[in-house]
């Protein structure tokens, strides 16, 4: 059997663990209807307006810098299984595409992007 | 029996031994032999795993813990699951409703496919790719997808903000973890999990490449602990301030759903620390001592396997209830400002390691097997 079959049928069963008990729920739960448990979760009081607005960027330049280095660790991996073979000369050029990311690292870290505020 | 073990071990996967001791059985029934087997994994080590925690932490609080059904409170996830399988699934207004439907599956989903790729024992593992490290990296931060689905379409402040900064902290932990995890690769030249076991016969990893492994061990613990959202880096669910966090609106089995995956993320991130730092299934083996080496292989390797993943459970849960929570922003410092660059420096030695043969296999050959 491939591991892509093998992988399909994973996804399957975790797909089946979630449609069959919400099905198993939704089965055997009772259901009582009330106006006010639809409302959303508060602390007491009607929430105002909707939470679907603009929010604090600090966020997203995280994300981004994430984004960087997960791009990074994808041409990593590869060179990482052969590092044996490569010997001194995948050092160098390893050394080299690091210190570059390092670099991009230290400019955000300069420029306040790390700065919480 | 012993004659086996002194052959050079196969390391197959659990649908290869399928095939061969149900080689006349047709393709769909072992296909869903796997399956079923996995879901009974699954829901068992969830409920055994919420056990355990409710009565660990109440040792560390100086309390009893669920002690009324069954004997020492036993039965107590299974009337867990009986309750939240009865409970009603609340329709809230004003949501996103497909999006707040689908969030659940993201998040047991991913947990399911990492499941799936876990060593368990010797020929005890669903998938068994040879990329298993970088597939266990990438499936696993599927989950956070749910987490952010499931905070935005709630319509909540409280689960927006939760959901938010959980992204942040998932996003930012993954990078430590999976730079850890490379820095092991590096070690042994391979991303296959069944590969990786086989090499630390005689010498685990975090031994082999003696300090960097173990700095790598150490930031793999630190940010997989932030990144299942537990100890003092729960912040999205921090009950004081955001009630539950990104899972406030839901309600029912929909709840119970985040509730399993984030035991389940626990188990595996303990997991995958134990097969690739401490030698998975292996049992503890010394060169030499050909008579200890026989006696420790009548454990069998699941035991092995989930004595070192308990004691990892136990080391986290440990944490969790010893440190008071952090802020959001030291929360990020701690990861961008060093355990990031501790991990990139890291990598490096750990390649002047490997380049030079400093570590303990290349030193002492014997210990390679």
């Amino acid at each position: 059997m491939s591991s892509l079959s093998l992988f399909l049928v994973v996804l399957i069963t975790g797909l089946v663990l979630v449609i069959a008990g919400l099905g198993i729920a939704i089965l055997l739960a009772p259901t009582s209807f009330n106006l006010q448990k639809g409302e959303p979760y508060e602390c007491g009081i009607p929430t105002h307006g909707t939470s679907w607005m603009q929010f604090k960027v600090g966020y997203y330049l995280y994300a981004i810098l994430y984004l960087m280095f997960d791009v990074e660790a994808i041409f990593l991996f590869p060179w990482a299984t052969i590092v044996r073979d490569l010997g001194v000369q995948g050092l160098y050029s390893i050394v080299f595409f690091i210190v570059i990311l390092g670099l991009g690292l230290a400019y955000a870290w300069k420029k306040g992007v790390l700065k919480w505020m | 029996m012993l004659l086996e073990f002194s052959q050079p071990l196969e390391y197959t996967g659990l649908a290869n031994w399928f095939d061969t001791t149900l080689g006349s059985w047709s393709l769909p029934v072992k296909l869903i032999l796997v399956a079923v087997a996995l879901l009974a994994a699954y829901a068992i080590i969830a409920m055994i795993l919420i056990y355990v925690e409710r009565k660990i932490t109440a040792f560390f609080q100086a309390r009893i813990g669920p002690n009324r059904v069954g004997k020492y409170g036993i039965l107590q996830s299974v009337a867990d699951v009986i309750k939240i399988l009865l409970k009603e699934i609340i329709h809230i207004n004003n949501v996103d409703k497909f999006l707040f439907f689908a969030a659940p599956f993201f998040m047991v989903v991913a947990s399911m496919l990492t499941f799936g790729a876990i060593p368990f024992g010797k020929a005890l593992q669903a998938v068994d790719f040879n990329i298993g490290v970088l597939y266990v990296t990438a499936v696993s931060s599927l989950g956070i997808i749910g987490v952010l689905l499931a905070g935005w379409s709630s319509n909540n402040k409280y689960s927006m903000i939760g959901a938010m900064r959980s992204g942040a902290q998932f996003v930012s932990y993954e990078l430590s973890a999976g730079f850890a995890l490379m820095t092991i690769v590096v070690l042994t030249g391979t991303m296959s999990f069944s590969e990786m076991i086989a090499k630390q016969e005689f010498c685990w990893n975090i031994f082999n490449g003696h300090i960097s492994s173990i700095i790598a061990f150490v930031i793999y613990l630190i940010s997989g602990h932030a990144e299942t959202n537990r100890g003092p880096f729960d912040l999205p669910e921090a009950e004081s301030e955001l009630t539950a966090g990104y899972h406030t609106e839901y309600s029912g089995l929909q709840f119970g759903f985040f509730y399993l995956a984030e035991y389940l993320n626990m188990f595996i991130i303990a997991s995958i620390a134990t097969t690739v730092f401490l030698g998975g299934w292996m049992p503890i083996q010394i060169h030499g001592f050909d008579g200890f080496n026989q006696v420790m292989w009548y454990i069998p390797s699941y035991a092995w396997f989930f004595g070192k993943t308990g004691v990892l459970i136990f080391l986290s849960l440990w944490v969790r209830w010893s440190f008071p929570r952090l802020r959001i922003d030291q929360l990020l410092n701690l990861e961008w400002k060093y355990l990031l660059p501790i991990n990139l420096v890291n990598i490096l030695v750990m390649v002047i390691l490997v380049i030079a043969g400093l570590t303990l296999t290349d030193l002492f050959p014997i210990l390679a097997s």
